[in-house]
């Protein structure tokens, strides 16, 4: 019997039981179309938070100096400048997996243009901050390698400080001051926008380390060569953990802290606090998906049921075509072709309307859905597989019947 | 006409239960031979075998001991498909109660073999349209089997037998459902059919509806006999 007769004669056979038919596959549908809409909404909710934690850099370590310990007194993280240029270089040429080392300093101070002023952070930087935190330059050549070595009083500024002070101005080349010192403005940075913790990333200005140390840090700042803080970027986010214990080994081995001591600096991970909101994110997936795949399971539950009514209904028949010669494959194959239309035709509709439902629940319901054509693809080839797999042992049944027995059953 | 003949058996038998309490021999060392274009009925009583041995010749079944050559091939070494195979080829079945499928119309009855035999659509309906004309019901053909007489209903159940041109016409006490009258119609049609040089195997329980044939023989607790007294009796 050839495919397409196989398919007319399944056709035939599900028309004549058409509302049976259209419920079976109705379990399918659902099942489908659950799969469809409950993976789009995870992966929706996945990319959001993907997005967020690129945002936040999760590439990156950021060590701090550790806290003064003066007679039973302890000061606070960063209360003694322990960190040095040193300690960045040694774990710039130890450490190869770390792809960028920024040492840095910051402060507040009040910034003067004209007759504009604004209160901000100023970072002192070294080059690698700007690829470690994510920062893409608007407008302007930025700080060169020039202005690094030469403590030139440049300062590149957020998009807060550049709305701020020069209004609609264009800012390249104009002179603020910070504090009391001149800075010429060398570049602007793209905005980020608001930071995972709520804060303008924005309101922010830049100048090389070496010129915070002279110009800004002033009377109050740290003996020479010290840091506030170093911030590490690692090549491969798999590495971060290996290149977190290598770090606090070698800044202990540097610092002379003997086994057991407390630390003199802190390295912290970014992504830890991210990772938790992830895996969270990912469980929830899982779930969804398992439960979409539950329903795939007690649709295809369905088919093997009323296919095993269908055989048992039409024992008569099936020995009948074993007596005019069919053999025990081509009535094997005309109930799989009847389970798979039942679940192709229901992963077809699934497909269409988990779509439609992933769509209007990202118009209407304003959820993160991120429809991806594999799922789909995915999903309906699972349909496929259902009617196969649950299909398989009623077809099987019926093309064991012994022909005598059949042709004889009564009912 | 070939030498070999369409049927034939040597020491065929058949046991179920083989080997247990309820052992049943219900056939014992059955010897026949039906050449090309033989009209043979095969009559006994209930119990008395005849059904097994239809079911034997039919190539439904496999014999416990002896052979079976149907058309010369040894159906012993045949597997389930190619048995399947073989029905299709050589043997037309027409039953009691007709075995027609009630949600297709007569022509789709008609043609459902040939879609095994792998005959093409427009073919198969060609010859199944042929076939129905060729007792005389071609004027019925898109007629449920519900909306057909019993009489009529067994005309396209032997239309259906034809279709793949088997040779051999296997009926089963085919006018056990029917009217005498139209009874008498179907075994003319079977006559007709002989002519035409097929070979038509009756099995009956009647005496009266076996002596249509040219040959009888008879089946008595698994056994076969000829009945040369019946046979050519009829008119």
């Amino acid at each position: 019997m050839t495919f397409s007769d196989t398919l007319r004669t399944a056709v035939f056979a599900l028309r004549g039981n058409w509302m049976r038919s259209a419920l079976t596959s109705l379990g399918v549908i659902i099942g489908i179309a659950a799969v469809i809409v409950m993976v789009s909404v995870g992966q929706g909710t996945q990319a959001e938070i993907d997005k967020m934690v690129s945002g936040l850099g999760a590439n990156r370590l950021d060590i701090g100096s550790g806290a003064a310990n003066t007679g039973g007194v302890r000061g606070g993280a960063g209360s003694q400048a322990t960190l040095t240029d040193q300690d960045a270089l040694a774990i710039r040429e130890q450490i190869p997996e770390v792809q960028y080392v920024a040492a840095g300093t910051r402060g507040n101070a009040q910034l003067v243009y004209g007759e504009n002023n604004w209160s901000a952070n100023w970072q002192g930087v070294q080059p690698d901050f700007f690829e470690i935190n994510g920062w893409k330059l608007a407008n302007g050549p930025g700080l060169e390698a020039g202005d690094y070595s030469s403590a030139a009083k440049s300062v590149v500024i957020g998009e807060t400080i550049h709305r701020e002070l020069f209004g609609e101005e264009d800012p390249i080349g104009q002179s603020i001051r910070i504090g009391k010192v001149p800075f010429r403005v060398v570049g602007v940075l793209a905005g980020k926008g608001q930071g995972g913790f709520g804060q303008d990333q924005d309101d922010v200005v830049m100048v090389p380390l070496e010129t915070a140390r002279r110009r800004l840090a002033g009377a109050s700042g740290s003996p020479p060569g010290t840091v506030r803080q170093i911030a590490l970027g690692v090549a491969r986010s798999e590495d971060l953990a290996y290149v977190q214990e290598e770090v606090a080994a070698l800044l202990r081995e540097r610092h002379h802290i003997a086994a057991g001591s407390e630390d003199d600096f802190n390295v912290r991970n970014i992504s830890e606090i991210v990772a938790t909101r992830t895996q969270t994110t990912r469980i929830m997936s899982l779930l969804l998906g398992a439960v979409a795949g539950i329903s795939l399971l007690v649709g295809g539950i369905g088919i093997m049921n009323i296919m095993l009514v269908s055989v048992t209904e039409r024992i008569r028949e099936i020995g009948l075509r074993m007596a005019v010669g069919a053999g025990p494959g081509d009535i094997q194959r005309q109930f799989l072709a009847e389970a798979m239309l039942i679940s192709f035709g229901g992963g077809v509709i699934g497909t269409l309307i988990g779509v439609a439902g992933a769509l209007l629940a990202s118009k209407l319901g304003s959820l993160p859905v991120r429809l991806d054509w594999q799922v789909v693809a995915l999903a309906a080839g699972c349909s496929v597989a259902t009617g196969l797999f649950f299909g398989f042992y009623p077809a099987r049944k019926a093309a064991q019947l012994d022909p005598i027995e059949a042709l004889r059953h009564q009912g | 006409m070939s030498v070999t003949p369409i049927i034939q058996t040597e020491g065929l038998g058949k046991v179920y239960a083989a080997g247990t309490e309820a052992e049943v021999i219900a056939l014992e060392n059955v010897n026949l031979r039906i050449d090309r274009g033989e009209f043979v009925s095969i009559m006994g009583t209930s119990g008395s075998g005849k059904s097994t041995l239809m079911n034997l010749i039919g190539c439904l079944d496999r014999p416990s001991s002896g052979r079976y050559l149907c058309d010369g091939i040894d159906v012993a070494t045949l597997d389930a498909e190619a048995l399947a195979r073989l029905r299709l080829d050589k043997i037309g079945f027409v039953f009691q109660g007709f075995n027609l499928l009630s949600r297709m119309d007569a022509l789709h009855n008609v043609m459902m073999p040939l879609g095994y035999a792998g005959v093409p659509l427009a073919e198969r309906s060609r010859r199944a349209r042929a076939a129905l004309e060729a007792v005389g019901l071609g004027s019925r053909i898109n007629h449920r089997p519900g909306e057909l007489s019993g009489g009529q209903q067994q005309r396209v159940s032997i239309a259906r037998a034809l279709i793949n041109r088997p040779g051999l016409l296997l009926a089963d006490e085919p006018t056990g459902a029917l009217d005498s009258r139209t009874g008498e119609e179907v075994l003319a049609l079977f006559k007709s059919l002989q002519a035409q040089g097929n070979t038509v195997v009756l099995i009956t329980h009647d005496p009266e509806i076996a002596r249509h044939a040219d040959r009888v023989c008879l089946m008595r607790d698994g056994l076969l006999f000829e009945d040369k007294s019946h046979a050519g009796a009829a008119p």
